[in-house]
């Protein structure tokens, strides 16, 4: 049987990865991912995990490793960072091209500069176009969960595409927190061996990665977004089955109290839930304000979102990276680009909040609704604000 | 234009494009890129096949008794078997000449 036990959220991280029984783990250290990797490097060595383990010399030979182990066919892992994730970045394109289910779990950390090893999502919100599936975690219970989803949803022969799950580094990596770690059994009843449809077998030889001329880029662009696209039907299929068998449901936007709202505020990752505590204190004053969060991220759920929000005048939405010289946060522009077509669209104020690490507090996301709610009636000059600036 | 037989829509394409018959780049006809073209003249000719082996396409090939011919599916035009032949036997001709 499963137990409730106190974890650090990066020492579940890896366990769920060791459940998973990884054949190959490539990773290099970089806080504040370093004791995923840590952890693993020990479970390696100490044999509870039967798995290569290769330190490599940087983030970019990491996820080349990764590509290299996928393809043969092995069950692959790796996490990283921040500038780790940004040094990986033009490996990171390849994975899903070649249709290789890799998990990586990212704790996310701002990018430099200023130098900052502090949380917020501009590493990820960078690397928006790169094919792969993300989620977000709330908790370290989600984190658990997801690393397992994920490997779930990679490998499944209607999606085979790589996964990565992104958690709030420290805020969420370093919190020791009470989490449900599954057993074995419980963990291979969800999560079948991996059987590649293809990989490089010398008994049965293939060229992987081949160079794609004018006349074929295009098409190979479009096969893999439709084959990201058509990724959801699995990845709300293995949130049910999880259900299912241990209780706990995910889906791919979560609504909290958002009936009778009339400014319903975006979030996604760990601060969700400071936002619900205020929300519940709004709530108490009489103020009608909800809560939606994003737990995938890519493939965009539209539909799901629209549904969420269906019949709200106004949204807050809270980015915690910047686009700059752009027309708002990422999150905001993609939630804008999927209400534009849309009758009625609801109007939409963006918020950009928590960067490099600066807390995002209950008063915060009070300040927040308050001005939505303001904006509302009288609609402001700016495209988006930053919460907190001191402007002096 | 490149006429290539390897032309598919994207939901031919095999999963993450693999390529699964070896030596598949043969339909990969590279020969429309050329602006020159190689003219051996058989009179100068030595039969020594350096540009068989420094042709880095495989288009230099061996012909009927010992001489060497250019296959113009894959001939580039790049002139290295010009520059290499000993004999100066192999002239680049413009292709609109």
């Amino acid at each position: 049987m499963a137990k409730r036990i106190g974890m650090e959220v990066s020492i579940a991280a890896s366990e769920a990865v060791k459940l998973a029984d990884v054949d190959l783990i490539a990773a290099y250290p970089i806080t504040p991912q370093t004791h995923i990797v840590e952890h693993l490097s020990e479970v390696v060595a100490d044999g509870e995990l039967d798995a290569a383990f290769v330190p490599v010399e940087s983030e970019h030979s990491a996820m080349s490793c990764c590509i290299g182990s996928s393809a043969a066919g092995a069950r692959t892992f790796t996490a990283t960072s921040s500038q780790g994730l940004a040094l990986m970045h033009e490996i990171l394109f390849i994975a899903p091209a070649m249709r290789l289910p890799i998990v990586m779990v990212v704790a996310n950390r701002a990018l430099s500069g200023p130098i900052s090893i502090w949380n917020d999502h501009s590493d990820i919100m960078s690397e928006q176009d790169i094919a792969w599936i993300q989620t977000f975690a709330e908790n370290g219970q989600e984190v658990f969960d997801l690393v397992l989803h994920a490997f779930r949803v990679a490998e499944d022969s209607k999606v085979l595409l790589p996964v990565i799950v992104n958690l709030d580094g420290f805020t969420l990596s370093h919190v020791i927190e009470p989490i449900e770690i599954l057993d074995k059994a419980e963990v291979d009843k969800y999560l079948p061996p991996y059987k590649p449809k293809v990989r490089l077998d010398p008994r049965k030889p293939v060229s992987m990665g081949m160079v794609g001329i004018p006349e074929i880029y295009t098409e190979a662009k479009k096969a893999t977004d439709e084959a990201l696209i058509n990724s959801k039907k699995v990845v709300l299929k293995a949130w049910k089955e999880f259900g299912d068998l241990f209780g706990r449901y995910y889906n791919p936007v979560e609504s909290y109290k958002t009936e009778g709202a009339e400014v319903i505020l975006i979030t996604m990752g760990s601060i969700s839930e400071t936002a619900m505590t205020a929300i519940d204190k709004m709530r108490e004053k009489g103020m009608p304000v909800g809560l939606v969060r994003f737990r995938l991220w890519k493939p965009f759920p539209a539909p799901e979102f629209k549904k969420a929000i269906a019949g709200v005048q106004t949204l807050a939405v809270v980015d915690r990276a910047l686009s700059p010289g752009g027309a708002c946060g990422p999150v905001a522009e993609e939630i804008k680009a999927a209400l534009y077509a849309e009758r009625g669209r609801p109007k939409v104020y963006n918020f950009i909040a928590g960067l490099g690490g600066r807390d995002v507090t209950v008063e915060n996301f009070e300040e927040i609704v308050s001005k939505a709610f303001t904006y509302a009636k009288k609609r402001p000059k700016q495209l988006y604000e930053m919460i907190g600036v001191r402007e002096i | 234009m490149a006429k290539i037989d390897a032309v598919m829509g994207w939901k031919k394409l095999d999963l993450g494009c693999v390529i699964r018959q070896p030596g598949s780049s043969r339909t990969f006809k590279t020969g429309d890129w050329r602006s020159q073209r190689p003219v051996v003249d058989r009179d100068k000719c030595i039969k020594c096949g350096l540009c068989w082996v420094y042709c880095p396409d495989l288009a230099m090939v061996p012909a009927e008794e010992g001489y060497y011919k250019v296959n113009l599916d894959y001939c580039k035009g790049c002139g290295i078997c010009a520059k290499e032949c000993p004999k100066d036997a192999i002239t680049m001709v413009l292709e609109e000449d």
